[in-house]
């Protein structure tokens, strides 16, 4: 039972691989009592739908599929001695760190030293992008594909068609194959295919169609997908039977529990408002893993928590720099630049913390990236770069610079 | 595909049921429900008749949401009397059958000197029509209630009582209530034609026929084609008019506490900035003639537009997600009016063109429609104590299913839907068929994440259930 009389001291909400992450380090830094609450009745995120690799390398020293992945991480934290509760839904946060919750047993509340919010990313859904047409059964994400046929040997249709190509429409077009699913065609708004891919999906590709520069400008159907048209970026316009739309990628953080709380939460990466360790504007509370931004794969996400989990600790010790202090905010002097993470920095020294701003444009970008302090450049870096490719800059090297209360970054 | 066969499909040609009722009702949106109920509290043997496999499937599905008060209803119309009668009786039943009613009060709101010189006549308007406690704001005042719009707003009419209210777990009940009370209902049965000799009616549906001394015509936006189908001819003809909204995440809510309503022009009453008894803040609806009856799709075009109108009146908007998006149609016909009108030779009435204010008036138009029935010779005993089943709790406010134990697990993790709801769902006389029927009945599947993250349990859940299965199984190779 979660509510055993004895004190939580870190409540992590999440049970996917940062959150575990971030439990085990915690649990190996000596912090008492670490619970890791999940809303699922199973541990293990998003990987316990993914059945397909490559998981694992970075962790566990080998190739794993999403499932046996996710239960190697549960496992090991368990033996770390971390409590995992699932089928509990974190209902909402509050100041101190006070957690409402809700399990079958009905609702009651926690209020543990520190939290930690690490609750991913989802795919933005057919409603959010505006998509013109009709509101029909059949148009699903990739992350409710993979439920229905990993964990519920369920298929919501037998000839779709893909929009996207970021890394994740190719676990679309895996998770598909694997229960006789043919898409047609895998469609892109841009000149080329968003994601590297691996050379082992070519294969796959066959009888796949790849339409680029094109884009999905409406769905028809009754009760059910019937057929989508594209168009391509002349204006032609193609009408193709199909029975169903996997809409991939444009990931967004599950941040629901922050926006609707009193958590300071950033447009451009819609996750919290962090500073260098993950600490959100409730320095009680702490972000790891996908939920900082879109999006990254497992094994970072993992290695994110790991970090966090070791912050926590260390905040518990009374370790880190005060909240209070007047820290470096980063803006965005560019439309071109996504975002960037963290979005403030406290500039002292060997206290530890994230190495790099993570950053990512919304097109490709050729030129070069610079940060100013008042006007003055104090570092720049080449950039030659598309959608989804990871940007860093060296923290340290900012900090180092820092004579004012903002750095802007533009890219000329 | 699984294709289950609801109660009304037995052999055509046969007698759907062996009764003669006094009254069949013709279509289950929020007029129909609400007629049955009535017919059924006055005494009457009641059948309801719906061609989809879920009620609320018309014109009921999508719509606004708000109880109005009649405040700019047309002067002495049939409409303002039905609208504040329905408010009324809302507000009677209201706690015994646990239905929602937000208060929220609502502003027209001016937003150039030539919408503030309509001000006056809206205000006067609304005392006219009984409304007496719409009075004006200035902009200061505007200001101190609703902070976040934009500084553009010149002043407006309060009108306190304008409510919001769940615009499905209302009709619900009232056609729960009247199933209860002994009236029976066939889903799924469409009636196409029918024969009055005088005394009785037949009405045909592919599934059979249904004989009645009485019928009403509450077939919304299929109304004219039903007297057309029956009778012969109709006195009116529909034309559709399609409203599409945004509906905003939920952080969204409390940007605005009350309705707020453009100055409205001769047409519509505009696009509205509302929250809903669900916790989201909505945008909508546009107002698009158009000559199919079932076309409800929306187009990213009208959505960008009515997206930057929301973002126009309200800045704070352009920060937040979209949570879904919708459309509506509204049973309009080519006067504003509503239609109602009794067949005294046919023991026919024909309840159309409810255009754009069924929700509220719906429990004023049954006593209206009551009433006309009376003259047709009729004569009930009122229950003396009807049984009050209880609405669905799907209100932010109201005590959730997700906060008492036993739920079994949440399902909808954005909506708090949790499996015990789903499961109630499933049974019962008006069971869900269909995904939109459930989502309806419990609001699984209309989050934020449309689904991401429940879609596999619902498609699990509704195995069998539903008309159009969500997925199929399969073997694995
Ligand atoms: C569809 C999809 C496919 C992907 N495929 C791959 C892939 O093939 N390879 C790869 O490396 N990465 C992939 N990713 C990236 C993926 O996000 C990461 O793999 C990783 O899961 C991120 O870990 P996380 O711990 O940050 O979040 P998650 O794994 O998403 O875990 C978050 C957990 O928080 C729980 N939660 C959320 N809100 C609450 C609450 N209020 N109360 C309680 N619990 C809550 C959720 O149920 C979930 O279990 C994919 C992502 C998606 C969405
Ligand atoms: C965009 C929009 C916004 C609105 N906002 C509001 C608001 O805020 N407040 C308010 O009070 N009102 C509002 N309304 C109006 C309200 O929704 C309608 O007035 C109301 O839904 C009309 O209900 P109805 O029962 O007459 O029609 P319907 O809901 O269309 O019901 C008719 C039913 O009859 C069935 N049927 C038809 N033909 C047959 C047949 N031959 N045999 C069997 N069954 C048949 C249909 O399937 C349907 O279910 C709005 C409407 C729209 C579209």
């Amino acid at each position: 039972m979660i509510d055993n009389g004895i004190p939580i001291d870190v409540a992590v909400i999440g049970a996917g691989p940062s959150g575990l992450a971030a439990a085990i380090a915690l649990k190996q830094a000596g912090v008492g009592r670490v619970a890791v609450l999940e809303r699922e009745p199973q541990a293990g995120g998003i990987p316990r739908h993914c059945n397909h690799p490559p998981y694992g390398l970075r962790e566990f020293g080998r190739i794993l599929k999403g499932p046996e992945y996710a239960a190697r991480l549960v496992a090991s934290a368990r033996n770390a001695g971390v409590e995992i509760h699932v089928s509990i839904t974190v209902t909402s946060i509050h100041g101190d760190g006070l957690l409402r919750l809700s399990t079958p047993e009905g609702v009651f509340e926690i209020t543990p030293r520190r939290v930690i919010y690490a609750t991913g990313v989802r795919e933005t859904p057919r409603s959010a992008r505006l998509i013109s047409g009709a509101r029909v059964q059949g148009v699903v994400n990739t992350g409710a594909l993979q439920s229905m046929i990993y964990l519920k040997h369920r298929r919501p249709f037998r000839r779709p068609v893909i929009i996207g190509t970021e890394l994740v429409a190719f676990s679309a077009l895996m998770t598909c194959q694997s229960a006789g699913v043919r898409p047609i065609a895998m469609i892109e708004a841009d000149a080329i295919a968003t994601a590297r891919w691996p050379s082992a999906i070519y294969p796959r590709m066959r009888g796949v169609e790849l339409l680029t520069n094109t884009r999905l400008v409406e769905i028809e159907g009754d009760t059910v997908v019937q057929a989508v048209t594209v168009a391509n970026t002349d204006g032609q316009t193609r009408r193709i039977e199909c029975d169903g739309v996997i809409l991939t990628g444009s990931f967004t953080p599950e941040v629901a529990l922050a926006r609707c709380g009193h958590l300071d939460v950033d447009p451009a990466t819609g996750g919290p408002v962090v500073d260098q360790w993950g600490r959100c504007s409730d320095p009680a509370y702490f972000a790891t893993g996908n939920v900082l931004r879109p999006v990254e794969t497992a094994g970072r996400s993992w290695a994110e928590g790991r970090q966090t989990g070791a912050w926590v600790a260390q905040d518990l010790a009374g370790k880190l720099p005060s909240h209070d202090a007047k820290p470096l905010r980063i803006l965005l002097g560019d439309a071109r630049i996504k975002y960037a993470m963290p979005q403030v920095i406290y500039p002292s020294k060997g206290a530890g913390g994230m190495s790099e701003i993570q950053m990512r444009v919304r097109e490709r970008v050729s030129g070069t990236l610079i940060a100013r302090m008042q006007g003055r450049p104090v570092w720049q870096r080449r950039l030659n770069t598309r959608p989804e490719r990871r940007i860093a800059v060296p923290i340290g090297e900012i900090i180092s610079q820092a004579a004012a209360d903002c750095v802007e970054f533009t890219i000329e | 595909m699984p294709n289950p066969q609801p109660k009304s499909s037995r052999q055509s040609k046969n007698m759907l049921s062996d009764d003669l009722f006094d009254v069949v009702v013709i279509g289950a949106g929020v007029v129909g429900c609400a007629v049955a109920r009535r017919f059924v509290l006055e005494g009457a043997k009641v059948a309801i008749v719906e061609k989809a496999s879920d009620i609320l499937d018309g014109a009921s599905k999508a719509n606004s949401a708000i109880l109005h008060t009649g405040f700019d209803a047309p002067q002495g119309s049939l409409e303002l009397e039905c609208i504040r009668q329905g408010f009324r009786e809302y507000e009677d039943i209201r706690s015994e059958l646990g239905l929602v009613q937000q208060k929220s009060g609502a502003f027209v709101v001016a937003w150039t000197p030539e919408q503030m010189d309509a001000l006056a006549g809206i205000e006067a308007q609304a005392h006219e029509n009984g409304i007496v406690d719409a009075h004006f704001v200035d902009a200061k005042s505007l200001k101190a209630a609703e902070p976040n719009l934009s500084a553009n707003a010149m002043g407006a009419v309060n009108v306190p009582q304008e409510s919001i209210i769940d615009p499905w777990s209302a009709p619900y009940v009232y056609l729960h209530q009247a199933l209860e009370n002994g009236a029976e209902v066939f889903l799924s049965c469409h009636i196409t034609g029918g024969d009055f000799d005088g005394h009785v009616w037949d009405l045909w549906s592919g599934n059979g026929t249904l004989r009645s001394r009485a019928v009403i015509n509450c077939a919304g936006l299929y109304g004219d084609i039903l007297d057309r189908d029956v009778l012969g001819q109709a006195q009116f003809q529909i034309i559709p008019r399609k409203g599409q909204f945004v509906v905003f995440d939920k952080a969204a809510c409390g940007l605005v506490s009350s309705v707020i309503l453009p100055v409205p022009t001769e047409k519509t009453k505009g696009v509205v900035l509302f929250g809903t008894v669900f916790g989201n803040l909505v945008v909508g609806p546009t107002a698009e003639d158009q000559q199919s009856r079932t076309d409800a799709t929306t187009d990213e075009v009208s959505l960008n537009a009515l997206i930057a109108e929301g973002v126009d009146k309200l800045p704070a908007l352009a920060q937040m997600p979209v949570t879904a998006v919708y459309a509506g149609l509204r049973p309009a016909t080519e006067r504003k009016e509503y239609r109602i009108e009794a067949a005294q030779d046919k023991n026919w009435i024909t309840v159309g063109g409810i255009r754009s204010t069924g929700l509220s008036a719906a429990l004023g138009i049954a006593r209206h429609v009551f009433g006309l029935y009376e003259k047709f010779g009729a004569e009930h005993q009122p229950i003396a104590k009807p049984v009050t089943p209880q609405a669905n709790v799907l209100a932010q406010t109201g005590a959730r299913d997700w906060q008492r134990g036993g739920h079994g697990e949440i399902v909808c993790h954005c909506e708090l839907v949790t499996r015990r709801e789903i499961e109630a769902a499933l049974v019962g006389p008006l069971a869900a068929r269909s995904l939109g029927g459930l989502k309806r009945q419990t609001r699984a599947m209309m989050g934020r994440c449309q689904g991401f993250y429940c879609a596999a349990q619902v498609a699990e859940l509704t195995d069998g259930k539903f008309a159009q299965a969500m997925s199929e199984r399969f073997a694995h190779d």
